[in-house]
């Protein structure tokens, strides 16, 4: 995915809309903040989840995050190569470090969300 | 307003990634925790830790009142060794663990914790005795350690120590030489945290940025390279040495957290004595333990251990081990939990993992290479 082309929340995830398809990640930031990731948990194929649910975890070496989902539907697809292999996501965080695919319920909520350029704003402000 | 440490602007130009410390801005990590690490376990890694405390204790009574500070034997130790101690409150809990130094009789260093130093300066006044003059000398103090299998060869072979060179050589594990160069007092001692040979450099506050610069570049070939707080933490979890703030504090005696060894019960008086012999006498009501999960995840500071069912203690360090290459914990648990208690879980943001019982330390230390 191409950064610019991804929305983004306050949390650092990314969100790449094709279609009804919203492909999730974390921004390469995030995963420079969280440093060497070691572990990753992910929700299950088939699982409702809301915007803002939490659904899975991140651990890094010295540290855990929480992914959120940055909208509502159904999880699709899971990335799965990153159970053996987590450090993926810090190598390519837009491309193969992708951590789920989710079925979309409501597209407005996609308004919640913030382009690349007000996310590179809101890093300079908060970060 | 955090401080900054002589070698600030030098991490900085390294890409170092900066965090507030025990007060100071610190590097957290280069490039990257696990790269780190496994540069200090291979080859070789530079570590600032300026901001640590150096409090001087001089005069006749210098040695007297030293071992009547921290728990360790002082008195037992030569001229130009050093002991590994804690300094206790009166009711026999850990106000530091640190390193005494041992110049002669009536000079004696004790090297703290950035984020303790004003409490134990502030402590070791309230209890002085005898003829001592205490100095609190952090602010003017640098502190480089230099780690890893590599580290001997760096300091041998580096301009800096061209004057010690052969007594680096000879230079055992827990001893120190002092060296002058360019008129300045340079103390070198055979210490660290991480487990593999290496050596601390105690020098002025000025030197150290270009100290630091001339031993990364002469190093470079070695394989040398900045390390930050991160890899500093993992390295010491790995050989299971005690950290302030996770296995000791004010809430924590040494006899719980498996320092029963810098202990001296029987060397006469010191703070917090009374205390220790009633809790050794009663047993302590804690003991530290290794713990593994036997799945997948990490277990961090703070979370519970549980067994059948039941709250048993918490972890006080947990981290992924990089060298092992899986989530480790130390704990602090009720004495009363079996030597082969099976079951144990750990209660890691509100899911319990299953976890067994691991021996520490987790790494053998090369400390003696």
């Amino acid at each position: 995915m191409v950064p610019e082309d991804c929305l983004y929340t306050e949390d650092h995830e990314w969100v790449y809309i094709e279609d009804e398809i919203a492909t999730i990640g974390i921004s390469e930031y995030a995963a420079g903040e969280l440093g060497d990731i070691v572990y990753v948990e992910l929700p299950d194929v088939g699982a409702d989840v809301q915007q803002t649910d939490s659904i899975g975890t991140i651990e890094a070496v010295k540290t855990v995050a929480e992914l959120f989902s940055p909208i509502s539907g159904k999880v699709i697809e899971i990335n799965d190569s990153l159970i053996d292999d987590p450090e993926i996501i810090n190598r390519s965080p837009y491309e193969d470090g992708w951590f789920v695919k989710i079925e979309m319920n409501d597209k407005g909520e996609l308004d919640n969300l913030l382009d690349f350029g007000k996310y590179q704003e809101f890093l300079g402000e908060n970060h | 307003m955090a401080l900054k440490t002589p070698i600030y602007d030098s991490h900085v130009e390294s890409g170092g990634k900066i965090v507030d410390f025990a007060g100071f801005m610190m590097p957290v990590s280069f490039e990257g925790i696990v790269a780190e690490h496994e540069r200090v376990r291979t080859k070789v890694g530079l570590f600032d830790v300026s901001h640590m405390g150096e409090i001087e204790i001089t005069g006749d009574s210098a040695l007297e009142f030293a071992d009547y500070a921290v728990t360790n034997s002082i008195a037992k130790l030569d001229d130009g060794q050093i002991c590994y101690t804690v300094c206790c409150n009166e009711e026999g809990k850990i106000l530091d663990d640190l390193l005494v130094y041992r110049f002669s009789a009536s000079r004696i260093l004790f090297v703290v914790n950035a984020v303790n130093v004003d409490k134990i300066y502030d402590h070791l006044l309230s209890i002085k005795k005898g003829d001592v003059e205490i100095n609190n000398n952090s602010s003017i103090t640098g502190q480089i350690a230099v780690q890893g299998p590599e580290s001997r060869s760096l300091l041998i072979d580096s301009p800096f120590c061209a004057s010690v060179a052969e007594k680096i050589k000879d230079l055992e594990y827990y001893h120190f030489l002092v060296f002058d160069y360019q008129g300045n007092e340079i103390i070198l001692s055979r210490t660290g945290y991480t487990g593999e040979l290496g050596y601390e450099i105690y020098l002025p506050w000025d030197l150290t940025d270009s100290i630091w610069n001339i031993l990364l570049g002469k190093g470079k070939d070695l394989g040398a390279a900045p390390i930050g707080l991160g890899a500093r933490d993992t390295l010491r979890f790995e050989p299971c040495y005690c950290l302030y703030g996770h296995e000791i504090d004010e809430e924590t005696s040494p006899l719980e957290a498996g320092l029963s060894w810098v202990v001296k019960l029987k060397k006469g008086d010191f703070v917090g004595r009374g205390a220790l012999v009633a809790e050794k006498e009663a047993k302590p009501a804690r003991k530290l333990i290794g713990l593994q999960l036997e799945g997948r995840g990490i277990p961090r500071q703070g979370c519970n251990v549980l067994y059948d069912g039941e709250v048993v203690g918490k972890v006080t360090s947990g981290t992924f081990s990089p060298t092992l290459k899986k989530g480790l914990a130390m704990a602090l648990v009720d004495r009363s939990l079996p030597k082969d208690a099976s079951g144990l879980e750990i209660e890691i943001r509100g899911k319990l993992s299953p976890a067994v019982k691991v021996k520490m330390p987790f790494y053998q230390s090369h400390v003696n290479d």
